[in-house]
Order: structure tokens, then C-alpha cells, then sequence
């Protein structure tokens, strides 16, 4: 299997999608190319990353603010 | 009957035709609720879907005052054509739909009439390789306190085009499965994988650009 071959299953191995005999050749390049390894570890810290921190919180105030309006509107519809 | 459907029975309309008590979700009730005029239905909907609504559309816009009126806006039409709710798919994925396709409108305003759709600055060509080689050790969150950590994510997402930026935000960030951000953003599977593949690899490349500066920057003060 060629870099190539294994970023265009990036994808599944992260997702956990592979299908397992296909993730056995996956695995085995891993074991061979650092470039390949590092790219998955980094990429599956970058998801973790992103999914850990709220970026945009709704205050509580203008969540309160926005509520009041939405019903507002939707009771005259 | 199951005692579940009997429960249930009372409440669907001839619209919404589960194929089983079990895979009734909470939000169809809810809307046939607020689809019969009982506002607190509506309002609980509201509330359930609120925070991630905001995040979706102020993802996109890059405003939070336009992500405040996306919010708005999106619920009003939601409830507008709660009737055109089928209940084959999740509300939730329904509502996304509607909040991205009003984010996009307001991007469009914003850019005085241009055309914003979510194939802007989306090349077609597969993901290249990663130039970089160097992993990330000491962990990246041990180096930077939460709200630093915050701004560089912002600003690194906010670099991606606006097509790679909503699926990786629905996909990884929201948690929709890939079929339903596909269904979500009209594009097709393959569509989705590959600009998540190029999203996850874009945004992992500007990180590293980062981490590796204070990394080097770190181990330069042990010396």
C-alpha cells in the first residue's frame, strides 16, 4: 500500500469504517511509515481538539433574549 | 398492542407513520405537539436545539449578530412548515437544514447580493499529501491555557472555505452521521468524504503550524 492509497482511507480508519481485512493493510503500512502514523495521530487530535472546546457559547442572557423573540414571532403566525 | 404504541397512538397524525414504537424519537411528538397549536412544545424544541443552531450558523457566518437572526429566523420558518416535517428523518438534521440554508442567505447579504453557496472555494482535485512529519508531543492542550486554545481553533476553521468549514463542523464538531450531513447539505456521500477528508487534513496542517512554533519555543526556554 502506497501513502497515497492509505490517505485515501484516512477517513475509515478514523471513523472506525474500514472494512477489516482492508484495515489490516491499513495497519501494516502504519507499522512501516511514520509519515503515515504521525498524519493519523495529529488528524485524529485535530477532530478531538475541536470537538472538546466550544468555540461559540450562547450566553445565557441573549439565549433568554432569543427565546422571547422566536415565540414572540411564532405566536402571531 | 404494546402498551408504547398505545401511549403513542393518540398523538400521530396520518403524516408521521413510525414502523415501530421504538423508533419513535422524542422530537416527533414534540412537533406534532406544536403542530396542534401547544406552544411549549415548540418552545421545549427550542431549547433543545438552541446552543447548536447558534454554533452552526455563527460557523458560517463568522457574525454573531447575523447568527443571532439566523437563529431566529431559522426556528420562525421551521415552525412555519412544521407541517411539511415528514418524521423519516430527525427533526434536528431537518432544522440544521434550514439554519445552514439561512446562513448562507445571510453571507449573501452581507456580500452585497454575491452568490454564497456551499461549493464556494471548493477545488474538485483529491487532498495532496501532508507535507508535515512532525507529531505533536508534548499534547498540544498542555501548552496553551482554554481561552488561548479557543482563539487559535477559531481562527484556524475560519480559514477553511466555507464548503470544507459547514461539513467539517456538522460531521466532527456536531457529531451528524456522513449520510446525514450529506441529506443535510444536499451533496452526495462522496461528496462529503472528500471535503471532509481535505478539511480534516487543512485544519491539522494549520494547527501543526502552531503547535510546532510553541513547542520550539518551549523546549528553546529549557535550554
Amino acid at each position: 500500500m502506497t501513502c497515497t492509497e492509505f490517505l485515501a482511507q484516512l477517513d475509515d480508519m478514523l471513523d472506525q469504517d474500514a472494512a477489516i481485512p482492508l484495515r489490516a493493510d491499513l495497519q501494516e503500512h502504519l507499522r512501516e511509515c511514520d509519515h503515515c502514523e504521525v498524519t493519523l495521530s495529529t488528524t485524529r487530535t485535530t477532530i478531538q481538539i475541536y470537538r472538546s472546546h466550544e468555540l461559540y457559547e450562547l450566553p445565557e442572557d441573549l439565549r433568554e433574549r432569543l427565546h422571547k423573540a422566536i415565540m414572540a414571532k411564532c405566536k402571531k403566525c | 398492542m404494546s402498551a408504547a404504541v398505545q401511549i403513542l397512538k393518540p398523538f400521530m397524525s396520518s403524516s408521521i407513520q413510525p414502523q415501530g414504537a421504538a423508533e419513535v424519537h422524542p422530537d416527533v411528538l414534540l412537533v406534532e405537539r406544536a403542530r396542534r397549536g401547544d406552544m411549549a412544545a415548540y418552545e421545549k424544541l427550542v431549547k433543545q436545539y438552541d446552543r447548536q443552531v447558534f454554533r452552526i450558523a455563527q460557523h458560517i457566518v463568522q457574525n454573531r449578530e447575523d447568527a443571532e437572526d439566523v437563529v431566529q429566523d431559522a426556528f420562525l420558518k421551521a415552525y412555519q412548515k412544521l407541517d411539511q416535517f415528514q418524521g423519516n428523518s430527525k427533526f434536528y438534521t431537518w432544522l440544521v437544514r434550514i439554519a445552514v440554508n439561512e446562513s448562507l442567505m445571510r453571507l449573501r447579504k452581507r456580500r452585497t447580493g454575491r452568490m454564497v453557496s456551499i461549493d464556494e472555494d471548493v477545488e474538485t482535485e483529491e487532498g495532496s499529501m501532508p507535507r508535515d512529519l512532525a507529531d505533536w508531543s508534548p499534547d498540544p492542550e498542555a501548552l496553551y491555557g482554554q481561552s488561548e486554545m479557543a482563539d487559535i481553533l477559531r481562527r484556524t476553521i475560519q480559514g477553511l472555505p466555507p464548503g470544507f468549514r459547514v461539513v467539517f463542523v456538522l460531521r466532527d464538531v456536531e457529531g451528524l452521521s456522513t449520510e446525514e450531513t450529506a441529506e443535510t447539505l444536499g451533496l452526495s456521500i462522496p461528496a462529503v468524504k472528500s471535503r471532509l477528508l481535505r478539511a480534516r487534513l487543512q485544519l491539522r496542517e494549520r494547527l501543526s503550524r502552531y503547535f510546532k512554533r510553541r513547542n520550539g519555543q518551549a523546549q528553546g526556554g529549557e535550554k
